[in-house]
């Protein structure tokens, strides 16, 4: 669904920000925090990092937070009261500044939680998010979009993708209602355009695989000496599934406090030993090989055979931040 | 206006300073209420960890008490244990955490005065510091969030 | 290098160890762990000052113990978590072979874990004067500004223990955060939580940690968590002398001198 192409230019940019602030909308946005760039609530326009490819976090916190509480509990005379968060208001969240990739994550992530299992928290964080994002007209060599149905230029999960044109204007493509409302609301801002000088704007991402081809191939690769030999320097830690906007992983741990207490979701990550480990002691993926092969067939065939649309959306985060070293594309390429 | 109580709590080995604590109170010797004991098998048990853990419930103060050097009822526990004082007081220190609120001490079995006196000075400075809020604040989410 | 290259290359061709550790480039040209099992393979070796990922972490997985026995490319911080590991009785002689490098790049051999030992203690850890300037200068905040320091510091961490998994001496298989039943230290990563581990961390690594910053390194927020290491360092080796990894010395924190000064003990 595409509801028209406008374009504004910079002052009135740091205008919108300032409207879609005043109207109490939480603003999260790509922000130096000491020496990276992350995503996190800014308050004012001139925060927002000036240049970045991507942040070193991914943007999922603002639909599934890091920890979040699922219940909480307490024992009185009456019996056990349970406060169940989905009946809070949700403040309303506007994720400033995303990429198309980052964008595009939320399409794999709500057919996580919202297909088969409608999970209420997802559900209410999602409805209550407003995704503006800028096309990418700088890549690296961990950046792979293209692979996996994505682009530069792609517009699959913003409410508006926002493309610097070389006149120094930004075009606005309006994707969904939502993203029409805005303009509607800020129409002094914004002007009728044609999506024209759009392509010569972006990044060039050349496509390292085909996806369609990985998956067909990954129906077959259960056993493979290629998974411990991929996986050979990789040390189980989480960062790879944290810092993904994709991994929805979690794990469920309880607070008490005396007879009151709280059942919080926290990230999990596969890559973790204790992920798998059964109450007996029997861990069915027993080391780094079987871990990294569960990550990729999940991003790669279970995702996309259940739903068609893969587990990873090529932001290159995992290989950018892996402290070993491990990049997700010599495993894909190599199949 | 009432003063400010401080909340103090005080981890004590079982062998030492809880008999020390004991013998305050058979010789009559009054000292504040404002100490909770926690009575411990030796100061080598008390893990550094308990004493955030009482600065996130809420506690102002806190002791750490045990015997003497050489007293130890297992030898050596307190000596192990005084080098993870100095380390562990340093961290604290290094992240901002009021250090002043700790005090260490060795009380024997035969200081019920000691023990009398640490209490009350302990009381004391920690009302004149204030109530000490800084840990409990980023532990509140527990009970905030616990609320029904 | 060649020389590097050569050794190891000889020691995989007379099967005196199966793998060789060491550094070599990725796929985009940056250096990684290669876990080298041919002689012709040794070729693809490198070491260069970009090579800072801390190798010894890789000596007591159960995934590269499997591939039988190691040789470790070792430049001084390797060198010296390797100390600390047999120190804590985690290799033992004849485990591994270790091609240690010097600082100036030139290969050293080790007739045993007594050698390295006594080649460390001319190389003594010395906290960078950039490090010493910057806990100078939280030392110096009043208390409350520097705990909201580490507050803000700490915050974003979320828990993804890369931390923990890349340093060499956090070999733990079964870690006191994961204790669940019951919850001691939050898992949760919300500022006590956050706060716990660090502390946590720094404690278990107090006297131990070698001070590699391989931490730090791993940490893809960026979050200079290794000034605690550091200034644990700093202060203890005010407190209790000479630090640094021994095998003739028991470590710092798991002894004691019944002479231990301190000021605080009323
Ligand atoms: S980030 Fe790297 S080291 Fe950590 S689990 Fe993922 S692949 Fe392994
Ligand atoms: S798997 Fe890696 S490249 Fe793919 S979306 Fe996740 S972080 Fe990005
Ligand atoms: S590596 Fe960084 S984000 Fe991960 S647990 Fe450690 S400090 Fe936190
Ligand atoms: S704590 Fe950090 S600096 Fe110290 S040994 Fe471990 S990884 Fe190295
Ligand atoms: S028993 Fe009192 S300190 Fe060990």
């Amino acid at each position: 669904m595409q509801t028209g192409n406008y374009s504004i230019n910079e002052p009135s940019m740091s205008k919108l920000f300032d409207n879609l602030a005043e109207k109490g909308k939480t603003m999260y946005a790509p922000k130096n925090r000491g020496e990276r760039i992350l995503f996190q609530k800014v308050e004012k326009f001139g925060e927002i990092a000036g240049d970045y490819l991507l942040t070193a976090n991914s943007a999922k916190e603002v639909v599934f937070p890091r920890y979040e509480k699922v219940f909480s509990y307490k024992k009185t005379q009456d019996g056990i009261l349970i406060n169940d968060p989905t009946g809070n208001p949700f403040s309303e969240v506007v994720l400033w500044g995303s990429r198309p990739c980052d964008a595009a994550a939320f399409i794999p992530m709500t057919n996580t939680f919202e297909k088969d299992y409608i999970d209420n928290l997802y559900v209410k964080r999602r409805k209550n998010l407003l995704v503006l994002s800028f096309s990418c007209n700088t890549c690296d060599e961990f950046c792979f979009c293209t692979s996996v149905n994505g682009g530069p230029g792609n517009t699959a999960g913003s409410d508006i993708l926002f493309t610097r044109l070389q006149t120094g204007d930004f075009l606005a493509e309006i994707i969904t209602e939502k993203g029409k409302k805005v303009v509607e609301e800020n129409s002094s801002l914004f002007e009728a355009s044609t999506a024209e000088g759009k392509e010569q704007s972006l990044a060039k991402v050349e496509p390292r695989f085909n996806q369609d081809e990985i998956q067909a191939k990954l129906q077959e690769l259960f056993e493979n000496p290629l998974w411990a030999e991929k996986s050979r320097a990789c040390l189980g830690c989480g960062t790879c599934a944290y810092i993904c906007p994709v991994c929805s992983c979690f794990d469920i741990q309880d607070e008490a406090h005396g007879s009151q207490g709280t059942r919080l979701r926290c990230w999990d990550s596969c890559g973790f030993s204790l992920f798998t480990l059964h109450t007996s002691g029997h861990n069915p993926r027993p080391d780094q090989g079987t871990r990294w092969r569960q990550r990729i067939l999940h991003k790669f065939r279970y995702m996309p055979d259940k739903s068609k649309i893969a587990g990873c959306v090529g932001c290159g985060r995992c290989s950018r931040s892996c402290p070993a070293g491990i990049n997700i594309l010599d495993t894909v390429t190599a199949l | 206006m009432s003063e400010f109580e401080p909340k103090i709590v005080a981890f004590v080995c079982n062998w030492c300073t809880y008999a020390g604590a004991d013998l305050t109170g058979t010789s009559r010797i009054k000292y504040a209420q404002n100490v909770k004991i926690i009575r411990f098998p030796c100061t080598g048990r008390i893990d550094f960890m308990l004493l955030l853990k009482a600065f996130a419930e809420g506690a102002d103060g806190i002791i750490v008490s045990g015997c003497h050097p050489n007293d130890c009822h297992y030898t050596s526990g307190n000596f192990h244990a005084r080098r993870r004082w100095i380390t562990f007081r340093s961290l604290l220190d290094f992240l901002g955490i009021d250090v002043r609120r700790i005090q260490f001490s060795w009380v024997s079995a035969a200081e019920g005065a000691k023990w009398a006196e640490i209490a009350n000075t302990t009381v004391n400075n920690i009302r004149e510091l204030g109530p000490y809020t800084d840990y409990a604040k980023v532990a509140v989410h527990l009970k905030k969030e616990a609320k029904v | 290098m060649n020389e590097l290259i050569k050794k190891a290359a000889s020691l995989l061709e007379a099967n005196e160890v199966q793998v060789v550790i060491g550094y070599g480039l990725g796929s985009a040209k940056r250096p990684q762990a290669i876990f080298v099992t041919t002689p012709a393979g040794c070729e693809q070796l490198i070491f260069d000052n970009r090579c800072i990922q801390n190798l010894a972490v890789y000596l007591t997985k159960q995934e590269i113990r499997k591939l039988g026995k190691p040789a470790i490319v070792a430049p001084l911080p390797v060198l010296r978590s390797i100390v600390q590991l047999v120190a804590e009785q985690q290799l033992t002689e004849g485990d591994l072979v270790v091609l240690g490098i010097d600082p100036d790049g030139k290969l050293l051999e080790f007739s045993s874990f007594k050698a390295i030992e006594s080649f460390l203690s001319d190389h003594k850890i010395v906290i960078e004067e950039k490090y010493l300037k910057k806990i100078e200068e939280i030392k110096n905040m009043p208390v409350g500004e520097r705990f909201a320091y580490w507050v803000e510091l700490l915050e974003p961490c979320f828990k993804c223990y890369a931390c923990r998994a890349a340093c060499p001496l956090c070999y733990c298989t079964r870690c006191t955060i994961e204790n669940n039943q019951p919850q001691w230290i939050p898992v949760a990563s919300h500022l006590q939580g956050n706060l716990e581990w660090h502390v946590m961390r720094a404690m278990h690594l107090a006297g131990r940690c070698t001070d590699c910053e391989a931490c730090y390194h791993a940490c893809p927020l960026g979050i200079p968590i290794h000034l605690l290491n550091k200034s644990l360092i700093q202060d203890l080796s005010e407190s209790f002398g000479d630090y640094g990894p021994k095998i003739s010395e028991p470590n710092m924190l798991s002894s004691f001198d019944p002479d231990d000064k301190e000021s605080f003990i009323r």
